[in-house]
């Protein structure tokens, strides 16, 4: 098998051997339904009580405030119909431009339903303005969502103090805390978050996990209407396995917060030092704003994203772009959209997401790959270095619209 | 991850024909950075023969806007101008195997930007070349004329704005040129369905021949003082007479060539019979 150089953890991580290892008894041994009556069952519910603890331990919550969920997405569904459902008489949603999709195309469908939803603008930097956040708030408002930090960038957004404005007039506020978890330290027992939405195969435990924080006493309308499973707050036979997986990348991320922010962050600032010293015509994304320490957003100016990857994906190297081509869509991402990131440079941006797998070796290796690749695609480009834009006025004068 | 063919992906990785030709004797640009691709084409052209001697591409896009353009200056090399402007996008998709369907736009770049070049060289040696009637911008985002749009329209059958902004990128930006790009699809579709005329009834057919006689064929007449009126219909033969100016103009015959049979046989199908009595 060829080489792989695994540079995309915001999109999903590797199971970590030991989740996987916990998990495995679950399967043909411990296999009970945590709600049956019998010894059998019961013995299965004290590891559904034992991962929530440990989630509770690093998300510094109660583990009463842990309900599990299929995944981020289902959290993020479940917090803002939760929020609409108990506050009826409320039609006004506040959010950000440069939320996930999960969140982002919610509200958008939403608003097709009656809500009035609010997008709270970025700077070119990426971040939100609370001021913004004050200005937006009304009594209409029925919840807040602004996510914790951005997968595309990794700034990190000042979600404690939106909580606190939130408190103070009276609204609920949820965090997609999707990426943010497990790579900062948390403690959500000394904030005014209402809701926070987590994702397991961002930490290292498998897809199809996720979980819920709803803060004790704000009231809860489940979105999964059924059993009485998670204390009512969300139907469906438990995913023990997978939970029981989740403890474990809990109590792993928990562990590893420091070397994350030390060791991951240090190989994340030596990629983005030597891409500086290597390649000319780049620019980092966010880099004036704070950010995960682990992720880089890196726009190379006069080529295109997606045959940056595919070419860096020849050489077994994993990375992911905002490129408008990579998706099919024709405009660069919402996020860089949103931060005005100027065209020369958007359509060539490419997301470097590192994790305490990667090693400094992998960085050099990348590096030195990258920079043939840029180098090898600004040789086919009309535009690169200093040439002129042939086409940049004919269509500069056509503002894209949003 | 797109599902690319094996050719198409060895035409990315190792582009032939890249650079730019010094000196060229025709240039064709397209594209631009904002719009997220462009291509340079170079030519070098036999002046007696006018065949393509040499041709070289510059590409700023994805993987397949840079193999389109590679295979583009692989297949117009040694034909003439007259040959390679009869290339069409979907022979550049073919020729690398099929793209998938929202990357054919960069088959058509390809194709733009020869057409591009194709008028620079004429425009060049002083020849003056129709122009086309549609160069309305009809997406000011992607700047895509009304003509591009027909053009894949018709080379490619597309039925929806959907499939329209896949092969032009008209659409795809702002999206405020949707219902537009709607209309031009459904105009140019209203001409071109088959109606089976045959197997109508006596009434179906008299409506149908009254609504183009009246929507499209006599306003045109009537700028001349004529007029055309349905005589009777038997079977697939519509007898029609020519009144007003109409009757006794002496190029009448032709205008009935040109306009009469012309329109009836485009709105209803090439199996009918229009005659004068």
């Amino acid at each position: 098998m060829q080489r792989i150089v695994y540079f995309d953890n915001n999109a999903t991580t590797k199971v970590d051997e030991e989740v996987k290892k916990e998990m495995e008894i679950f399967f043909t041994e411990l296999y009970a339904n945590p709600s049956s009556m019998h010894y059998f069952g019961g013995q299965v519910q004290k590891y559904l009580d034992l991962s929530r603890q440990k989630i509770s331990e690093l998300l510094g919550c109660l583990p009463e405030e842990i309900i599990f969920t299929s995944c981020g997405t289902e959290s993020d569904s479940s917090a803002i119909y939760s929020a609409l459902k108990t506050n009826p008489d409320k039609r006004h949603i506040i959010t950000t431009a440069v939320e996930h999709p999960a969140v982002l195309n919610l509200c958008k469908h939403l608003e097709t339903q009656g809500f009035r939803v609010t997008y709270l603008k970025v700077d070119e930097n990426g971040m939100i303005d609370l001021k913004d956040l004050e200005n937006a708030l009304t009594r209409d408002t029925a919840v807040v969502s602004i996510m914790w930090a951005n997968n595309e960038t990794g700034v990190i957004y000042p979600v404690e103090k939106a909580a606190e404005i939130c408190k103070k007039r009276g609204v609920l506020f949820h965090t997609d805390a999707v990426q943010a978890v497990g790579k900062i330290p948390i403690n959500l027992s000394k904030t005014d978050i209402d809701m926070l939405s987590i994702s397991g195969h961002k930490i290292h435990a498998p897809k199809g996990i996720g979980v819920l924080y709803v803060r004790k006493g704000v009231k809860f309308s489940p979105f999964l209407i059924g059993g009485h499973q998670e204390r009512g707050r969300r139907a469906g036979t438990e995913n023990v396995p997978y939970i029981a997986g989740l403890g474990k990348a809990a109590e792993l991320a928990l562990k590893n917060m420091e070397k994350e922010n030390t060791y991951v962050k240090n190989l994340r600032d030596m990629l983005e030092k030597k891409i500086s010293e290597n390649i000319p015509n780049i620019k980092i994304n966010g880099l004036n704003s704070p950010r995960l320490p682990n992720t880089s957003s890196v726009s190379f100016g006069y080529v295109e994203g997606e045959s940056i990857l595919l070419l860096l994906s020849e050489k077994g190297i994993c990375a992911s772009t905002g490129s408008a081509c990579s998706s099919g869509s024709l405009e660069p991402s919402h996020v860089l959209m949103a931060m005005n990131i100027p065209f020369t440079y958007a359509h060539g941006t490419v997301r470097f997401s590192l994790s305490v797998y990667n090693t400094e070796e992998e960085v050099d290796y990348v590096v030195r790959e990258l920079a043939d690749v840029i180098k090898k695609l600004r040789e086919i480009s009309p535009f690169a270095d200093g040439k002129p834009l042939f086409g940049l006025d004919v269509c500069e004068t056509h503002k894209h619209h949003h | 991850m797109w599902n690319y063919t094996e050719k198409m992906m060895e035409y990315f990785k190792n582009p032939k024909n890249v650079g730019e030709i010094e000196n060229p004797d025709a240039v064709g640009e397209v594209g631009s950075i904002v719009c997220g691709d462009a291509l340079k084409l170079t030519l070098r052209i036999d002046e007696k023969t006018h065949k393509i001697i040499d041709a070289k591409f510059k590409t700023f896009g994805c993987a397949s806007a840079i193999a389109s353009s590679s295979v583009l200056t692989e297949m117009i090399k040694g034909k003439t101008l007259e040959e390679a402007s009869k290339i069409t996008n979907q022979d550049i998709a073919d020729y690398l195997g099929g793209l998938p369907e929202q990357k054919m736009h960069c088959s058509v770049m390809g194709m733009e930007a020869l057409e591009a070049a194709i008028e620079n060289y004429y425009t060049k040696k002083g020849v003056k070349r129709i122009i086309g009637e549609q160069e309305r911008v009809v997406c000011k985002c992607f700047n895509v004329t009304e003509k591009t749009i027909l053009k894949a329209i018709e080379l490619n059958n597309l039925k929806t704005v959907d499939e329209v902004t896949h092969f032009t990128k008209a659409g795809g930006g702002c999206g405020g040129c949707k219902g537009e790009i709607e209309k031009i699809i459904k105009d140019f579709w209203a001409g071109k369905e088959k109606i089976d005329f045959n197997s109508m009834t006596v009434v179906e057919k008299i409506k149908i021949v009254e609504r183009i006689l009246n929507e499209d064929i006599n306003p045109k007449l009537k700028a001349d003082g004529g007029f055309l009126e349905l005589v009777d219909i038997e079977g697939n033969k519509i007898k029609v007479k020519f009144l007003g100016a109409c009757s006794t103009c002496p190029s009448a015959g032709l205008t009935f060539k040109d306009v009469v049979q012309k329109d009836l046989k485009n709105k209803i199908n090439g199996e009918i019979e229009v005659v004068l009595v």
